[in-house]
């Protein structure tokens, strides 16, 4: 070796590291690893990630808009469903599964020495693949159902961004919880159903609006519902999210929880990452 | 104090510490937390590394050995970037594989080809080089007809010859290796030595942890033996694994063998009252060195009078074999002892015992053909010899090898014109 190599000094695991190029071949090696055990074995293989949201969301489509026939006040009311319903599951995904990621990966993280948050995160890339995949089988609920194509469409990327943003955020949280407490997981499963129904999906915040227009009003404040109200409007035309609201300066609301959550989740993830393989 | 080594060093740690907090009460739940929230968490601190520093220069092979929790492996773990040190900083030069284990990342449901990727990108190589290096990966692990086979299908040595040949091919300037290759069969542990010795040749820096003393006098240039986290001493291979042997198999107090004397009434009998063993320069107790000169020694008191009295001692193994024994014969002429005198007896001989631990008996009976057993003591005291063991036997009795080739034999099957036309 000759003195030309530079010297570099250890400084310990950290959660991002300082090479950016290493940290994103880790997180998407790790990602495509899991994509692929995924469908392992299973006959179709990649083709049940369309296939599944296609008939799980088929059956939902014909029993909330036939059947109970909660659409019939709401235009596109099948459509807002799918929207809402695959963002929800986004949001999920990755916050539940990144949750476990940590400990899951616990004999990787006590043999090699890499950036901490490539293992959340390769969970994240794993669920926006999905997420990508789902919006394949919306777009063609979407053009099933004869929603006319709006300019609005080109924003549609920026509500999804900051889903996943927000995602990421809650998931370096959970995931740097759960190395010191393992009752996160039964806690968040819990808090993700309470909050499936706390969120208009299943219902039109106008519906809940008609009725108890605070409730509402709370109910957006959460980031999510926001987020999936945003889309909605930008999607159909359906009432945007300072209409529903009232007021466009209560919308930073949920903005201002959204970037808080998320610096609180990486600031958490980052205490925890130099003594990650130390604690699990 | 931070400054960058010089240009020929490639790894320098100083003054590095590491504690683990090891929590008496394990709270594991935020139920355990929300109850008792003011419930002080006791930890006990465990020193696993204790300012250890030393420097590895370029191209050399660095033994590090020590027993179980000396904190070997945490030194490693902390130069890999795995755990945070405490104190003290470290410092590497080029590109460093860390081989904690073998086949980091595996996973048993994708096939050989995917974890070969998935593992040379762990440890350290992009997408692009671990696709580049795939076929000679696989051909250097001689599994080219399985590459497509899940890896949950392959034998276990199939699995650690391909994790192996992905460690070869990453390429690194240093490596650590920590005790991995400690499996697999002996060709494959002749493989994986040919192949560190190549590495060594070309320049590489080489960390290894290893328990086997004679991987380190084989392959490293120096080495350095850890006790307790804490550096015991840096240098030669033969004296730190001398060292460790000592450190290994530490000696009884003298004080406890004392203890250990028979009762009995001081007066009236003859009392075996100490035994002990001693190396050339008359430390007692210490482990001996192969090849140097040793005794092994016993203090009588005698109670009452004895006449030409037998003198033997022996030492055994461990797996009680008796080893080598020494008596004194009748025509020894040794002597009469009256009542209430005392003696030092011993022998004193070039140790040629093959390394390990030993027992020393020692016993005195009457003269004659009754042989009657007038003090005993078995397994009074035991001794550790250090050295090298080449052969396999007991003793390792000084010895010239000698190969004498006999009248060449004559070519068979070569072509009558060639022998001609010498």
């Amino acid at each position: 070796m000759s003195a030309a190599i530079p010297a570099h000094r250890v400084r310990g695991p950290s959660a991002v590291g300082g090479d950016p190029r290493r940290f994103w071949n880790l997180a998407l090696t790790l990602a495509k690893t899991d994509w692929k055990v995924r469908f392992f074995g299973s006959a179709l293989g990649y083709g049940w990630s369309l296939l599944r949201p296609l008939l799980l969301f088929g059956i939902v489509y014909f029993v909330f808009s036939y059947v109970i026939g909660a659409g019939e006040t709401v235009e596109y009311y099948g459509v807002l469903l799918l929207l809402g319903m695959i963002l929800y599951f986004g949001f999920a995904e990755i916050s539940g599964g990144a949750l476990t990621s940590m400990v899951d990966r616990e004999s990787l993280l006590r043999k090699v020495g890499f950036p901490r948050a490539v293992v959340p995160l390769s969970v994240a890339l794993v669920a926006t693949m999905n997420l990508a995949l789902n919006l394949i089988v919306l777009a063609v609920f979407v053009v099933a159902s004869g929603v006319n194509p709006r300019w609005t469409w080109l924003l549609l990327p920026l509500p999804f961004v900051l889903l996943l943003v927000f995602a990421t955020g809650v998931a370096m949280l959970l995931s740097a919880l759960y190395v010191r407490y393992r009752d996160v997981q039964p806690i968040w499963d819990v808090v993700l159903q309470a909050l499936f129904y706390a969120t208009p999906i299943l219902y039109p915040i106008e519906l809940l609006a008609a009725k108890y227009d605070t409730l509402a009003k709370i109910a957006l404040l959460n980031p999510i519902a926001a987020l999936i109200q945003e889309a909605r409007h930008l999607l159909t035309g359906a009432p945007s999210l300072s209409e529903s609201l009232g007021s466009t300066a209560l919308i930073a609301a949920p903005v201002a929880i959204l970037v808080g959550v998320t610096m609180l989740g990486f600031w958490v993830f980052d205490r925890m990452a130099p003594r990650a393989a130390e604690e699990l | 104090m931070s400054r960058e080594p010089a240009g020929d060093v490639a790894v320098q740690v100083d003054g590095v510490s590491k504690r683990f907090r090891l929590p008496q009460e394990q709270v594991h739940t935020l139920k355990e937390l929300a109850l008792h929230p003011f419930r002080r968490r006791r930890f006990d601190t465990l020193h696993a590394l204790r300012d250890v520093g030393f420097t590895v220069h370029s191209g050399e092979v660095f033994g590090i050995v020590g027993r179980n929790g000396s904190g070997k492996s945490t030194l490693m773990k902390c130069l890999a970037g795995i755990y945070r040190a405490d104190a003290g900083e470290m410092w590497l030069r080029g590109r460093m594989a860390p081989f904690i284990e073998l086949g980091v990342g595996f996973n048993p449901d994708l096939t050989a080809h995917d974890n070969v990727l998935i593992n040379a990108v762990m440890l350290g190589l992009t997408p692009e080089e671990a696709r580049a290096r795939y076929d000679s990966i696989v051909e250097f692990a001689e599994l080219h007809e399985f590459a497509e086979l899940k890896l949950k299908n392959y034998s276990s040595g199939m699995q650690v010859r391909l994790a192996f040949s992905v460690m070869v091919h990453v390429d690194a300037d240093l490596l650590l290796i920590d005790e991995v290759l400690a499996v697999g069969d002996a060709s494959f542990q002749q493989k994986c030595f040919d192949v560190l010795n190549g590495m060594r040749d070309e320049g590489r820096t080489i960390l290894l942890v290893t328990h086997d003393m004679n991987q380190v006098r084989r392959f490293c240039d120096r080495a350095m033996l850890l006790e307790r986290g804490e550096v015991v001493t840096i240098g030669d291979p033969g004296v730190v694994t001398r060292r460790y042997t000592q450190v290994n198999f530490p000696v009884p107090e003298m004080d406890e063998l004392r203890a250990e004397a028979p009762p009995g009434d001081p007066s009236s009998e003859v009392q075996i009252s100490d035994v002990w063993t001693q190396d050339a320069d008359g430390n007692r107790g210490a482990a001996i060195m192969q090849g140097t000169p040793c005794a092994l020694c016993a203090r009588v008191d005698f109670g009452h009078a004895l006449q030409e009295p037998v003198f033997t001692l022996w030492l055994s193994d461990e797996q009680h074999r008796r080893v080598f024994a020494v008596s004194t014969a009748p025509e020894d002429a040794i002597g009469d002892f009256p009542a209430g005198s005392r003696a030092v007896l011993g022998t004193s001989f070039d140790n040629w015992l093959v390394p390990g631990r030993y027992t020393l008996s020692v016993q005195i009976s009457d003269e004659g053909p009754g042989a009657r057993i007038i003090a005993s003591r078995e397994n009074a005291t035991s001794v550790v010899i250090s050295g090298e063991t080449r052969g396999g036997g007991i003793v390792e009795i000084p010895h010239a090898f000698f190969v004498n080739r006999l009248s060449s034999v004559p070519p068979r099957a070569q072509p009558a014109v060639k022998g001609a036309s010498r």
